[in-house]
């Protein structure tokens, strides 16, 4: 079967308004959709945060008394799901992989440009229907995993909208994997061969596997659940007959891949900016090309172990220990690999840099808990504490957020064609990276002597440390400031960036700054070597 | 070359001195009050040490790139050409395979000597409510021995709070008392929503799942008095669901169940 796809026939490009009113518009431009993404993601990215200082208020003393504890359970749960569904998920998939696909694979729009809006514009509506619901009576407070019964008995009316949107932001998932994987594999320019693409287009297929296969299953989960609440089924509910554990096999069988979802991309993207700040090619580009497959098919198969104290038989325990653990290969792979890539370049200090390399010792670190909380007996100690709290955050912020800020930082000379301001980068990654660890890394330690998560309260030997916590938590609301500030001001009155600063050889810097409408003026060129450093570039100098 | 190769080994040396002293000198767990908590630490040890070898050993590699290889103002061009090297890449994904494999292997041994691989007999005679699938939680033992048991206890969990039922004195107490050195078996169930059971100095936790009796065994070592925390979110007060486990003497322990018993059912 072969399908034919032509974007010029579905897309009339002349029609769509110019300069940045495009962005308010529904424009088929996969780098308008992108960038709306990305600023649309940012948007909730500051709502979830302030959420979670408002978090780290309250636990800045032992007794509840910042907010009353249904509200501290709601804002614990819009928390979460803010920064997973609004925020993490839609950037690093949505914003960067329509802005960039097309480009690595010398296309002039995504395979079905009109769905791609679709599922762009999805998100706001879902976005904010989520938010509203925090003001009906009785938001959703089960926590952004919805555990049944808690979620089948706490007020309703807020789990439903809850479910709603999540159920609409998965579909925009979907629509945006599908996009994805026909993309990469139809629209590829001719003779230009799979194993030549950039990392970022094999990180984004698997990705969108993950998401074609998985994510219908959470909205199956969440519409059997919703059912339970609205019509009395008894799916779910113990009351009814209901087994409240399929519900955790049905969730976490999403939920676990969506955590490769979020850093799957994240790894695309730090493939691209190394090699091109170190100066070197991307190291083992075949074994990273395997080690993404292998993610992702073990990725698919590990869901259990957020499950080891709800009663699974123990060959059940064994298997998913197993599994879990070995993903910390493939994982491994890729981060000496880019080591590997650091290793005789010439290396440019920048912020696109700093905060690559922040992501590369975070995540490290993260892996490490990642391994130990694989281990049945170890896990059983600190399950649902904040030790998995500090595990979780390490990967998903230390690792997938700087690599998000780093990517900023590479790719805004292409958006803007202007530079960003260096020293204000330096800044915003320094206390970043400060306030990060000082944040996350004392959680460990309150996990492992008894602070469990999800609580407005706790034991006031705990203070001191949750106090250093909320102090990180504060200078990384501060470190946002110098970022905006950079973004406005170089926006305005950056230095001109030309079309390739960084002397890049991926094929989006080898148009115009920012680039036109469809693209490419001619035809797409064909970059063969992405990562050739070293040897073209020396050639032409 | 061969200078390099020295420097290269005593810096590994280094790390490795470096992870083991930490490993084994910093403390980072609460005090060790059951049989498996040593089991526990044991394994917790062996995780710490490896985890600050790759940890010290990748961010030094990252931060030595970084000053090392750092682009001087004067220069111009690329670094070197060096696309792979098959051996490295063989290298660095056997041994981490060895490692992982070795780690759950032995886990698999500590989760055994935990007791967390036994199996459960269906033999019903114990259990009240006859025809519900008991539940595995960590400890197991053969129903046999815990019929043998004199320390059965049945433990409720409901918003938000634990109830500790003694059915050999036929009382109900909100204090978990046990005597040290016996091993104790609980019967958990849940009124409402999933809650959890966890002792941090017992390290063992178990959730307790609404329709699913689940049956969690430990022996506790050491007399004093320790939290129970729930470590489910069960709603608005999950935080202030907490109890206390009171390990006592055997003496203790039974002038205080003596105390509480109702003598006129024996009767
Ligand atoms: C901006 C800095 C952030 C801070 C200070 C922060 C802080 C917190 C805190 C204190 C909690 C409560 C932990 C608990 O009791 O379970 C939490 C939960 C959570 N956070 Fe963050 N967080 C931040 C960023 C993020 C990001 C970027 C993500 C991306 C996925 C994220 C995802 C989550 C999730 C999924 C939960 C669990 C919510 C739940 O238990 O239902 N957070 N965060
Ligand atoms: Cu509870
Ligand atoms: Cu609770």
């Amino acid at each position: 079967m072969t399908i034919s796809i032509d974007p010029q026939k579905t897309n009339n490009k002349s029609l769509q308004p110019k300069g940045w009113l495009r962005y308010f518009s529904f424009s088929l431009d996969h780098k308008v959709i992108g960038i709306q993404y990305l600023v649309c993601g940012f948007l909730f990215y500051l709502i979830g945060g302030t959420l979670a200082s408002a978090i780290r208020i309250e636990l800045a003393s032992p007794m509840s008394d910042f907010m009353p504890r249904d509200v501290y359970n709601q804002v614990l749960t819009l928390h979460g799901t803010i920064m997973i569904f609004l925020w993490i998920v839609p950037v690093v998939n949505g914003a960067f992989g329509n802005y960039l696909i097309p480009f690595y694979v010398g296309a002039r729009d995504m395979a079905f440009p009109r769905l791609n809006a679709v599922a762009f514009w999805l998100i706001p509506p879902s976005g904010l229907m989520l938010v509203a619901s925090y003001f009906v009576e009785g938001a959703a407070q089960a926590g952004w995993t919805a555990y049944p019964p808690l979620s089948i008995t706490t007020p309703q009316s807020g789990q439903i909208i809850w479910i709603l949107s999540v159920l609409l932001l998965g579909g925009s998932s979907i629509f945006g994997g599908i996009n994805f994987i026909a993309t990469i594999i139809k629209l590829r320019r001719p003779g230009l061969k799979l194993m030549q693409l950039p990392m970022y287009c094999w990180a984004m297929l698997g990705t969108s596997l993950l998401v074609v296969l998985s994510t219908p299953v959470l909205a199956g989960t969440l519409i059997l659940l919703s059912f339970d609440i609205i019509a009395n089924t008894g799916f779910f509910n113990p009351v009814l007959g209901g087994n409240v554990v399929v519900y955790q096999h049905l969730f976490w069988f999403y939920s676990h891949p969506a955590v490769y979802i979020m850093v799957l991309p994240a790894f695309g993207l730090v493939s691209e900016i190394l090699p091109v700040h170190a100066r070197k090619p991307l190291f083992g580009y075949t074994t990273m090309v395997f080690s993404i497959m292998g993610i992702v098919v073990l990725g698919l198969v590990v869901w259990a172990h957020h499950m080891f104290t709800s009663g699974t038989p123990p060959w059940m325990r064994l298997f998913f220990t197993i599994a879990t653990a070995f993903i910390a290969v493939p994982t491994g792979i890729k981060f000496f690999n880019w080591v590997a890539t650091l290793w005789g370049g010439k290396i440019s200090i920048n912020s696109a840099m700093l905060f690559s390399c922040g992501f590369i010792i975070n995540f490290v670190f993260g892996g490490i808990t990642g391994v130990a909380l694989a281990q049945v007996p170890f896990d059983i100690h600190v399950h649902d504490t904040y030790f998995v709290v500090a595990h979780f955050h390490y990967i998903v912020y230390g690792g997938t957020v700087f690599i998000i800020f780093s990517s900023i930082y590479h790719w805004f000379p292409k958006v803007t064609g202007k530079m960003l301001n260096e020293k204000f980068g330096i800044l915003h990654f320094i206390i970043t990276f400060i306030g990060f660890n000082l944040c996350f890394a004392p959680q460990h330690w309150l996990g492992l002597n008894g602070m469990p998560r999800r609580v407005a309260e706790y034991d006031p030997q705990f203070q001191f440390i949750n106090q250093i916590s909320s102090i990180g938590a504060l200078l990384m609301a501060i470190s946002t400031i110098p970022f905006l500030i950079n973004i406005f001001l170089s926006v305005r009155n950056g230095k001109d960036a030309g079309d390739n600063p960084w002397n890049a050889l991926t094929p989006e810097w080898l148009t115009s700054s920012p680039p036109p409408v469809e693209n490419w003026e001619e035809e797409a060129p064909l970059v063969e070597e992405p990562y050739g450093y070293g040897k073209q570039f020396s050639e032409q100098k | 070359m061969l200078n390099k190769n020295i420097y290269l080994i005593l810096l590994i040396s280094l790390v490795f001195a470096i992870s083991f002293w930490i490993g084994t000198n910093v403390n980072l767990l609460p005090a060790e009050a059951s049989i498996n908590a040593p089991i526990y630490d044991e394994l917790f040890k062996i995780l710490f040490i490896i985890g600050l070898i790759i940890f010290i050993g990748m961010t030094m590699a990252v931060i030595y790139s970084l000053f090392k290889f750092r682009k001087r103002n004067d220069q111009i061009g690329d670094g070197i050409a060096l696309e792979g090297n098959l051996s490295l890449e063989i290298i660095w994904t056997i041994i981490p395979s060895i490692i992982v494999l070795l780690i759950g292997l032995y886990s698999y041994n500590i989760y055994d000597r935990m007791g967390g691989m036994k199996e459960l007999n269906h033999n019903h005679e114990m259990i009240s409510s006859n025809s519900k699938k008991i539940w595995a939680g960590i400890s197991q033992t053969s129903d046999n021995e815990i019929s043998k048991n004199n320390l059965s206890i049945e433990v409720s969990a409901m918003q938000f709070a634990f109830l500790f039922n003694y059915p050999k004195g036929k009382f109900i107490s909100g204090e978990l008392h046990v005597p040290v050195d016996q091993k104790v078996s609980m019967k958990m169930e849940s009124k409402d929503v999933i809650h959890a059971f966890w002792v941090p100095e017992f390290r063992i936790k178990q959730d307790i799942i609404p329709g699913q009796p689940t049956v969690l065994n430990f022996t506790p070592t050491k007399v004093g008095k320790y939290p129970i925390i729930c470590a489910e979110l069960c709603g608005p007060y999950h935080g202030g669901m907490r109890a206390s486990i009171i390990v006592e003497e055997e003496s203790d322990y039974n002038d205080w169940f003596n105390k509480n018993k109702k003598t006129e059912v024996n009767l």
